[in-house]
């Protein structure tokens, strides 16, 4: 069902080239922001108008395409943009993460391990690690050149001074390959440990600040912090009320104006596949354990 | 004793010659030459607009100038790499701004600002950088409580005192300092004056210091350059050009100070 009113996957070949070759310095320098002539997409600006660039670059017609938002394949970001791309580029979509080949996330990497052969595509708000630290493009710019990354490590500091630990929970500063400083785009910390050594592509491009960066297959990336106060990858204390996984990322679901509240899994696809395996949580229908 | 002492601290730290830096057709200084020894305090006075500005930042790598050699230890600095440039920028250099909203980060903690050269130099461990941290700020006389703060809410006066703490963490070996008193009341700059003269002779600093206040170069300085219309016109020690000036202008800028 392929509209023919557009070319393949919307982009026209011109730039879906372009896009292709800042992916390719990018992936051939991990962890550096490439510019690129990022388009207007038929999308706002914060609705994943990058990674919908960088995706259409790399489907072809045989691809199985998958998209989660904050985990999840049914909300509206992700829907549309599955949507988007079936009827521009017609091809296969599940929500079953081992079988696609492309994945588009926001805010997530998939519980499941991806395998070799996979693209994750990362929806990236704001790509630059010290921008909130350091407002000038110019100076950033001769930072990373330069490898000057004090600065971040006083972000953490300051974490550190005010709240005791280290806060940040999300979009947490990693060093990529021993070189660059790169933001993982907004990820809770918690994934963070799935960005090194994955086997898959990973590639993140956002749209309104016109920049792609790139995680190549087995790449070594460290979370940045201090000697006496090591990184920790944390999620809510708790499981799945659905399933009754322990090891996955949590979403916290409010269910009254009492304070009722239920956690579950962000990542709806591994969830529903642990309930058809038989797994049980908390307030699962029937509450019975298998 | 004299003698011996000149003996060894025979090489100069900085060596600057015919420092020339011209605004289109205005000249900004011109000609400028001087030796600092190591532990040598440099004032620098002058009138507004008399070029002393422009020379300190010629000379800490603001701005590059037109003509002239400056030589850190023997090596020539306007020679050096961005990089090598910044190394000495957050090492061995350290540059203390007039106004402490220019040298400090007002969004982040007294203790932060502290630990930033510190972690620019590599430092990752939190409880090593708060540990230091807190011993500058007990030295440039700020309350150890006072650590999680931010400049915002100092005075002006605690303000100053942070940067120079935040410039002298890492132990630099030249210090620029540009009118560090200025803006300051009386009472305040004496108290400044007095901690930075004797960080200066605890830590053996070398330092080069503009000001148009002539009462600061009295208690800091040991040499003395006279600026006026981008070219230095007198200098000598401190006290031989403030007590028996030669040249016109000084003997004019002398003269001018207020008796109180």
């Amino acid at each position: 069902m392929t509209d023919q009113a557009y070319n393949f996957a919307y982009l026209d070949e011109q730039t879906k080239r372009m896009i292709r070759r800042a992916l390719l310095k990018a992936l051939a320098i991990p962890g550096y922001q490439v510019p690129f002539a990022s388009r207007e997409m038929p999308m706002p600006y914060g609705w994943g108008t990058g990674g919908a660039q960088v995706t259409a670059a790399c489907l072809t017609p045989d691809d199985r395409l998958k998209v989660i938002d904050q985990g999840a394949d049914d909300t509206t970001n992700a829907v549309s943009i599955r949507r988007f791309f079936q009827r521009t580029a017609g091809v296969e979509t599940t929500e079953r993460t081992a079988e696609a080949t492309v994945i588009q996330t926001r805010h997530r990497i998939p519980e499941q391990p991806l395998s070799e052969g996979q693209i994750l595509v990362y929806q990236v708000p704001i790509p630059e690690p010290l921008r909130f630290l350091e407002p000038r493009e110019t100076e950033t710019r001769k930072m990373h050149e330069l490898e000057e990354y004090g600065l971040m490590h006083v972000k953490l500091y300051e974490d550190i001074a005010r709240h005791g630990e280290i806060a940040t929970a999300y979009a947490y500063p990693v060093r990529v390959e021993g070189r660059y400083v790169m933001d993982p785009s907004p990820i809770p910390k918690f994934d963070n440990p799935k960005l090194a050594g994955n086997p898959a592509i990973q590639l993140f491009g956002a749209g309104r600040e016109a920049r792609i960066y790139a995680v190549p297959p087995y790449s070594d990336v460290v979370s940045l912090d201090f000697e006496d106060h090591p990184f920790v990858a944390s999620k809510a204390d708790h499981e799945c009320d659905l399933c009754g996984s322990a090891g996955s990322y949590l979403d916290e679901v409010i269910t009254d104006d009492r304070g009722t509240r239920m956690f579950v899994c962000s990542d709806t696809d591994f969830c529903a596949s642990r309930q058809a395996q038989g797994h049980r949580g908390r307030l699962s229908p029937q509450g019975a354990t298998p | 004793m004299t003698l011996m002492q000149n003996a060894i601290t025979a090489a100069p730290l900085l060596s600057v010659q015919g420092l020339t830096k011209r605004y289109g057709a205005r000249i900004g200084c011109m000609g400028v030459g001087f030796d600092l020894y190591p532990g040598e305090v440099l004032g620098i006075v002058g009138e507004s607009g008399s070029g002393k500005s422009t020379l300190l930042s010629c000379l800490a790598g603001h701005q590059r100038p037109d003509e002239g050699r400056i030589l850190f230890d023997g090596a020539d600095v306007l020679a050096f790499s961005e990089a090598e440039r910044r190394r000495l920028l957050r090492g061995d250099w350290a540059y203390v701004h007039q106004n402490p909203r220019d040298g400090l980060r007002m969004g982040v903690s007294a203790g932060g600002n502290v630990g930033e050269r510190l972690m620019a130099v590599g430092a990752r461990n939190y409880a090593a950088i708060r540990e230091t941290a807190t011993d500058w700020l007990g030295r440039v006389e700020i309350a150890a409580d006072r650590i999680d703060d931010r400049p915002s809410a100092f005075s002006g006066g605690m303000q100053q005192r942070l940067q120079i703490a935040r410039n002298l963490v890492t132990g630099p070996r030249l210090v620029f300092m540009d009118e560090p008193t200025g803006g300051l009341d009386v009472s305040v700059q004496a108290r400044l004056l007095d901690l930075l003269g004797g960080l200066v002779r605890d830590l053996g600093l070398s330092v080069v210091i503009v000001t148009h206040d002539l009462a600061v170069v009295r208690l800091l300085a040991d040499r003395l350059m006279v600026m006026k219309s981008g070219r230095v016109v007198e200098c000598g020690l401190t006290d031989q050009v403030l007590d028996d000036p030669q040249h016109a202008y000084t003997q004019l800028l002398v003269s001018s100070v207020l008796q109180v």
